[in-house]
């Protein structure tokens, strides 16, 4: 049984992580993540199959990094934003002072000429672990979306 | 639109879509009567089109579903030991036999009335046959055995199962021709893994995203991520080869001599500033025994296998109406991948797919064209790099395979 602090704090950090891809300040997202960290985009199906591959797959902070910067200076896509609906976190006790989480999302896409969709529903299984400044962050974020289907393109990260 | 697309390429024979493989009438990608004439000629025709892999039947009674461009089909693994495909569809009232992506039975039942077929797909027992308590039933000279879903001629290649209702279908290998069926043998040549489906929905005609795979012209313009890491660049070597009757092609590309490279000085696609502080995921092994860093492969009218590095993935379209589409991605792996390639794979995926470091821009680029000719009925584009024909070439500045596609879809369309 997690305590309501740790409930409080890590649904604080999912805000702030939601906030700062919907606000398209999206150099401040690697550092929701330890420097070796997991993560990964995948479907529901592909998890119960045991299918490793995401369609993306970053197992270290820098590769966050570099995939924030080929948004910013290599891929072109149009133009689009993201509204994160998020659920109340789920909390397990894990190894060593971790804290497993699991949240659901809803993300709705707007694109530029102002249709919007359900873009990606689905959930977080998260494995967080404090940072030496005290701070939660994720060793592990797996955004595991319900439907196989990712229209058009995911250039934003989940 | 008004007129029939055979009208139109009937009236403009002389003109609006002229002999040769240059010009390609815009109103191709938006007709409806097209689309359904490429149901007919082409995924009911005489293609062949990918059903699924080999290995996802491994015992019998194992079933896959999947579509056939409109048609929904089902593919098992009979009592035989062999592979045999079906349309999804009770001989009764047309309803889907089986209803998921995937699984196990003995025999297959029709949710609606509990027709039963076999493995094969023939038509087994109709449940009340001969009535309840003599009364009502089929009549007495139903024949079971000239009802049934259409069946479909299967052949499988290199762990890949590809299906076709045509009996004028020439087999697979003289299909697709010797030339890419080495370089599909290339690569697919032990036995596979699936690590990952995904599918993407793409707001396009089919067409132009088999045309965008074959256009190796676009891939270090459009895709920033390529060029600046030199993992293509038309100045590499490599080449495209396209087969006689257009069918299939193999594009390559050689890895990158060492020293800078201005080929792309001044345009958008050139940034050499741009350094990855992580480039593990670019580290690869040339694991098929040549220096080919990159291959795309397709066979028409909707099969795609990919190598971008170690980076393989099987890619089939299935057209969903005239502006829209389905791309069904399958990511592969060898069964005797060892940890560190295994690794390699998954890192290596984000340079493709939907979210692909590299080739995001092609989910996106057939829309583009898709709403660029929303009134362009009469006009045309143009494929003239590198001259006009559909031949094998050694630089990949051509639209040769682009053409080839033309040449192989006006072959079965009859136009």
């Amino acid at each position: 049984m997690t305590d309501v602090v740790t409930l409080f704090e890590i649904s604080a950090l999912n805000a702030e992580y939601a906030a700062a891809i919907d606000a398209d300040r999206l150099e401040d997202w690697p550092d929701f993540f330890h420097p070796d960290c997991l993560y990964k985009i995948t479907t529901a199906d592909n998890v119960a199959k045991g299918y490793q591959a995401g369609i993306v797959y970053a197992d270290t902070q820098a590769m966050l990094r570099d995939r924030v910067a080929a948004l910013r200076q290599a891929n072109i896509y149009e133009r689009q934003r993201y509204r994160h609906i998020l659920g109340l976190p789920r909390l397990t006790e894990g190894p060593e002072g971790a804290i497993l989480s699991d949240t659901s999302f809803l993300v709705v896409r707007t694109m530029r000429e102002g249709q919007m969709d359900v873009f990606a529903v689905g959930a977080y299984r998260d494995i967080l672990r404090r940072d030496p400044s005290g701070a939660w962050r994720f060793v592990e974020r797996i955004a595991i979306c319900d439907s196989p289907r990712f229209d058009t393109l995911l250039a934003i990260p989940l | 639109m008004d007129q029939s697309a055979r009208d139109l390429a009937n009236d403009r024979s002389m003109g609006h879509w002229p002999e040769g493989l240059t010009r390609v009438p815009y109103w191709v990608y938006r007709d409806p009567d097209v689309a359904r004439d490429e149901q007919a000629r082409l995924f009911e025709g005489p293609a062949w089109h990918f059903l699924c892999l080999d290995i996802d039947l491994p015992d019998i009674g194992d079933y896959r579903t999947t579509m056939v461009g409109a048609m929904p089909v089902v593919v098992s693994r009979a009592e035989d030991g062999g592979i045999a495909a079906f349309e999804n569809r009770c001989a009764h009232r047309g309803a889907l036999i089986c209803l998921d992506d995937a699984g196990k039975g003995k025999d297959f039942h029709c949710i609606y009335h509990a027709w039963r077929y076999d493995l094969r797909g023939n038509l087994k027992s109709i449940a009340f046959r001969h009535g309840v308590n003599g009364k009502g039933g089929m009549p007495e000279n139903f024949d079971m055995a000239a009802h049934g879903p259409r069946k479909l001629r299967v052949t499988v290649v290199c762990g890949l199962v590809f299906g076709t209702l045509s009996e004028e279908a020439p087999d697979f290998e003289t299909y697709v021709g010797p030339e890419v069926m080495a370089r599909l043998r290339r690569v697919l040549h032990k036995k596979l893994e699936v690590i990952g489906r995904f599918t993407q929905p793409l707001p396009c005609n089919w067409k132009l995203y088999m045309e965008n795979v074959r256009d190796t012209y676009h891939a270090s313009l459009l895709h920033t991520f390529f060029t600046t890491f030199r993992i293509t660049r038309l100045s590499q070597g490599g080449g495209v080869m396209v087969g006689a009757n257009g069918v299939a092609h193999a594009s390559t590309t050689l890895a990158a001599p060492p020293g800078p490279d201005d080929t792309y000085a001044g345009m958008r696609s050139d940034n050499q500033g741009f350094q990855l502080e992580d480039p593990s995921f670019m580290a690869s092994v040339a694991e098929f025994g040549d220096n080919i860093q990159l291959q795309i492969l397709s066979i028409f009218p909707g099969f795609i296998l990919q190598q971008i590095h170690n980076a393989l993935a099987i890619r089939q379209i299935v057209p969903r109406g005239v502006d829209k589409m389905d791309l069904n991605w399958t990511y592969i792996g060898f069964a005797d991948d060892t940890p560190e390639l295994r690794n390699m794979r998954l890192k290596q995926g984000n340079l493709a797919g939907p979210a692909g470091l590299v080739s995001m821009e092609d989910g996106a680029v057939g829309g583009f064209v898709q709403r660029g000719i929303a009134a362009a009925n009469e006009e045309d584009s143009i494929l003239e790099m590198g001259g006009a024909s559909a031949e094998t070439s050694e630089t990949r500045a051509t639209e040769a395979s682009v053409r080839g596609f033309w040449k192989a879809w006006r072959a079965h369309m009859d136009i």
